[in-house]
């Protein structure tokens, strides 16, 4: 306390405001605070001027008048006389879909890739050492149009197809699959499978517990499995099999057009779709590979050697020791890739899958508000990846190392 | 240091507020030495680039008549490509000054989107083009199709109304870009492609077999296309209307490129007036007194220009129909100079 008091005796009262480095400190961040709050309002306020000197309609009101335009593929029931903001709602569930499907294909080819790379096999190692190098060196652009209009060209036309066990079908038109039909009493089947859901999680929580207290191991995977798979396969049968499937129907008479699959039975994965998803996937999974890799090799050799020593076999070494310290490197670079994905979905504007960008710029066309459709999509883009990179923080912490 | 900058970024800020807000787009133009021009991506016969890069196509014409009239040279003049989906947001920002664009005059853009249409340089209506092989000789025998088209058009709108009130279902798959559009039409993705008719005997150049693909006969709307400029700037929009009238007025007065110096000395006051002989009516919309004549000297009549790019003896081979002067059982018709 001696020393402080005597220090601030010693400074030259006042003599120097302008010296003073808090002052000094203080006055520059006032001064670019008020020069940003200034720049902000001067963009504002010329918008709105020149909105209103030329004329344009402006704020939201639109959103509620009838889009008047179809959309190939939607997760909400749309028809041409929902709003503007129903077509952008649908727009932003397909681009969610794309995000979902995308980042699990993403994740599990990207794994596999990551880990052959590593592989003492040569051959594997040296496949997965291409995959990683080509597929990550070309646009990812092109690889969207390599998939969809080179791909498309292979698969047969619309009146014609390719079959799989006489379920799945696929042509230039899309993937057909047999489309469940609910009918009563298939929900219960659903609560037998959440109930298995459950059951699963709490046998699993238990087996660890019983296992850190007495070392005994219960195989809770496979009991899992069992039950997630057997319970609502019983409520199934025993509910007399509400579950019904109703099949693409496929016409090989009748006049030129009406021949080949039928709109609206069944399932029908639009090709923009498949090969968007794909690309996306393919195209990412390369950089997972690479993050995956150097995730496991950042675990030193002694980790596996000292495994070794306490009588691990390969297996449990990589599942109990390698991986769950691989992950604290894995995920933090992994989390960008996943944003990269979603953010990247937006190239499906150029092979007309109906995503929200996609939608977004008919929405702004018909209407012509290019200002609150790119609110929209900025915040849209905005929310999804801050919670994206929440989620996976909240993994990230959960993974950690624990410093005891 | 902050402090020295920070005013002269706070008054460059001001000052670009300033000049943006004040000049005319005239001055604008003649300031640059060019006009700006909004054209497709590449529709043949409308706005298309050759290999060396050279504009062509009606659209392209009407641009170089607006540069011949303001500085006497059709070259004077840039082009900026934009898709459907760009193009009023290009022009409302002020980075084109003209859209030349077979962009449909329609009452939602004409009043919502701050823009004022110059006139009509063509009647469209939209079309659907079909394989031969699929048998189907009328639209209404679509139920059930796969519809390529663009987006941010008219046609994506037009389409919906058309099978939602025949109770057909359809499917459609709508692409950012022309040349997407042809390519999956082309691979067979779509039983049908629809958008203009005249588009649709542009593009059909474009695919693999022309010759296997018909245009069916059913005209589903109508589809007035012309020149597009920012409302707020009268003088501007006078130029615009004025250039697409006097190119009007030439046809049918009988002026092309070729006579108009011999008609400078006509006794036909009509063409004395639209060449600037006889009266000051270039001066009053802005421009000089000569800027018809200019016009046609550089570029031609309208006639001409149709001839030229999209007429019976291009590759388009598109018939006047209702683009005929209303002297020649057309609906074409310019306010007359006077």
């Amino acid at each position: 306390m001696a020393v402080l008091e005597q220090d601030t005796a010693a400074t030259p009262a006042r003599a120097s405001l302008m010296n003073d480095p808090k002052i000094r400190g203080i006055f520059y961040q006032v001064l670019l605070v008020a020069f940003l709050v200034l720049s902000g309002w001067f963009i504002v306020s010329n918008t709105i001027v020149n909105l209103e000197r030329q004329n344009i309609a402006s704020g939201f009101g639109f959103l509620d008048n009838t889009a008047g335009f179809g959309i190939i593929q939607t997760l909400v029931p749309y028809a041409e006389t929902s709003s503007y903001g129903q077509a952008l709602f649908a727009g932003f569930l397909n681009t969610l879909l794309v995000a979902v499907v995308g980042i699990a294909l993403a994740t599990v080819l990207g794994f596999v890739a990551g880990i052959a790379r590593l592989s003492p096999n040569w051959v594997i190692s040296q496949i997965a050492y291409w995959y990683v190098e080509i597929l990550r060196n070309v646009p990812l652009l092109l690889q969207i149009f390599f998939w969809y209009f080179a791909v498309l060209r292979a698969v047969p036309g619309k009146r014609d197809k390719w079959s799989l066990f006489d379920t799945f079908h696929l042509n230039i038109g899309g993937l057909r699959a047999p489309k469940p039909l609910f009918e009563s009493g298939s929900d219960i089947v659903f609560y037998a499978l959440l109930a298995a859901i459950a059951a699963t999680v709490f046998i699993a929580r238990w087996a660890r517990k019983r296992q850190e207290a007495t070392g005994q191991q219960f195989p809770s995977l496979l009991t899992g499995f069992g039950l997630i798979l057997g319970l609502p396969l019983i409520t199934f049968f025993v509910m007399g099999m509400p579950i019904g499937l109703e099949h693409p129907v496929f016409n090989e008479t009748g006049p030129m057009l009406q021949r080949g699959f039928q709109l609206n039975v069944g399932i029908n994965v639009i090709p923009e779709f498949l090969a968007l998803t794909v690309a996306l996937a393919i195209y990412t999974s390369a950089f997972i590979a690479e993050i995956v890799r150097a995730g496991i090799q950042a675990v030193s050799h002694g980790q596996t050697e000292a495994a070794h020593a306490l009588g691990l076999r390969q297996g449990p070494t990589l599942r109990l020791v390698i991986i769950p310290q691989a992950m604290r490197v894995i995920i933090p670079p992994l989390t960008s890739q996943y944003l990269n994905l979603t953010k990247n979905s937006s190239l499906a504007v150029a092979i007309a899958f109906p995503d929200l960008v996609s939608v977004g710029g008919t929405v702004l066309n018909q209407t012509g508000q290019a200002i609150e459709v790119i609110a929209v999509w900025m915040m849209v883009y905005l929310s999804l990846s801050l919670l994206t990179s929440m989620f996976m923080n909240w993994y990230n912490q959960r993974m950690a190392l624990v410093e005891r | 240091m902050s402090k020295t900058i920070l005013p002269l970024v706070l008054g460059a800020a001001m000052g670009v507020a300033a000049t943006s807000a004040s000049a005319t787009t005239l001055e604008d133009v003649k300031a640059k030495g060019f006009v700006q021009c909004g054209v497709s991506q590449g529709l043949p016969g409308f706005s298309n680039p050759d290999a060396q890069g050279n504009w062509t196509g009606i659209d392209v014409d009407y641009c170089r008549a607006v540069a011949a009239a303001i500085f006497d040279d059709p070259s004077a003049v840039n082009f900026t490509p934009l898709s459907a989906k760009e193009r009023f947001t290009a022009l409302q920002s002020g980075e084109v000054d003209i859209l030349s664009r077979n962009t449909t005059w329609t009452m939602s853009r004409d009043s919502q989107l701050g823009l004022n249409f110059a006139g009509v340089n063509y009647y469209d209506g939209q079309g659907f083009m079909v394989r031969k092989d699929l048998g189907v000789t009328s639209a209404l025998e679509l139920s059930g199709a796969s519809v390529c088209t663009n987006t941010g058009t008219t046609t994506e709108l037009n389409v919906a109304d058309y099978f939602r009130a025949n109770n057909m279902p359809y499917e459609i798959v709508a692409f950012e870009k022309a040349d997407e559009v042809v390519a999956a039409y082309d691979a067979g993705r779509c039983d049908v492609y629809t958008t203009d008719a005249s588009g649709l005997y542009a593009q059909r150049l474009k695919l693999t077999n022309p010759g296997d693909h018909m245009v069916l006969p059913e005209i589903i709307s109508k589809e007035p296309l012309g020149p597009v400029v920012r409302q707020g700037d009268d003088e501007w929009f006078n130029i615009a209307k004025w250039t697409l009238n006097a190119m009007i007025n030439a046809e049918e007065l009988g002026v092309t490129s070729e006579n108009v110096d011999e008609m400078m000395s006509s006794d036909n006051p009509s063409v004395k007036r639209l060449l600037g002989v006889e009266g000051a009516f270039g001066e009053g919309i802005g421009l000089t007194n000569d800027f018809g004549a200019r016009i046609l000297k550089h570029v031609g009549n309208y006639g001409e220009t149709f001839d030229a790019n999209v007429g019976p003896d291009t590759p388009l081979g598109i018939a006047r129909g209702i683009n005929a002067l209303w002297t020649k059982g057309g609906i074409l018709y310019a306010p007359p100079v006077r």
